[in-house]
């Protein structure tokens, strides 16, 4: 079974401009609709929560792994957002990495979420459940807004 | 959500963690992947090029049999075990849906940078 996630995404802005976006928290939390309570350092917890209007009850949690300027930036957390009534401490997160290339054009993102193999948890699992139908939801509403839009 | 179908999903719940867990072991996992095909096989054919013996290999076969990925079908004297991809499938949908999530988010990175 494939148990990665791998995307990949030219970026017509300089690889500085990527960088920023990706490892200041408030920029990072603009595009990925979470309200992150302080800078990414690595090694530390990274707490906040989501913004997206409806699911400000789910928690962001992760933690910092690598920081190498303007190559690769790499976190772990547990996906779905984070159940407040669940523990999860003693389960395996997830590896989420973003490398970047200096291409022609600006900026090769490479995004990858590794781990997903190590998901053998009842409560992990309960918890994914739980947030299934909330994740579908907020989808449909981003596909509604954007079409508004355009 | 009425009792009733709040109990059903808290069943499908257990029955989707039951499948990560038999699949979280490289034993299993070898003879999904030998049962892929879609033929049945034999317990003789499935321990075939193992280290393991037939017995370990039964048990393991039980295991994939309780959460419904593998089921036996009598041949004769023998038992033949087969594949169910169904729950299989589900467990990709999880993965789906994350890498859709993935989807959304960077399509939001892309206009934020390139805004």
């Amino acid at each position: 079974m494939d148990n990665r996630i791998e995307k990949r995404l030219e970026l017509k802005a300089p690889i500085s401009r990527v960088w920023r976006a990706l490892t200041d928290h408030r920029e990072f939390g603009e595009w990925f609709r979470v309200k992150l309570d302080g800078p990414f350092v690595p090694g530390q917890i990274s707490t906040g929560h989501i913004t997206y209007p409806g699911y400000e009850h789910l928690k962001w949690e992760a933690v910092v792994q690598e920081m190498e300027p303007e190559r690769l930036f790499s976190f772990t957390w547990h996906p779905y957002g984070i159940d407040p009534k669940v523990d999860y401490s003693k389960e395996t997160p997830t590896l989420v990495e973003f490398r970047l290339e200096e291409i022609p054009s600006g900026t090769l993102l490479l995004l990858t979420e590794s781990g997903f193999d190590k998901i053998p948890s009842d409560r992990r699992l309960e918890a994914f459940r739980m947030n299934d139908g909330g994740w579908t939801e907020q989808m449909k509403n981003i596909g509604g807004y954007v079409e508004q839009k355009s | 959500m009425s009792s009733k179908s709040r109990s059903r999903k808290t069943g499908k719940r257990r029955v989707h963690a039951r499948v990560f867990a038999a699949l979280g072991d490289e034993t299993r996992l070898s003879l999904v992947a030998k049962l892929c095909g879609g033929q049945p096989r034999s317990i003789f054919q499935l321990t075939e090029g193992s280290r393991l013996t037939r017995q370990a290999i039964t048990k393991h076969l039980r295991v994939l049999e309780k959460v419904e990925i593998v089921h036996s079908v009598r041949s004769g004297r023998e038992s033949l075990f087969q594949l169910d991809p169904e729950p299989i499938e589900k467990i990709k949908k999880y993965l789906d849906l994350v890498s859709e999530q993935w989807d959304q988010a960077l399509s939001r990175l892309k206009s934020f940078v390139e805004g």
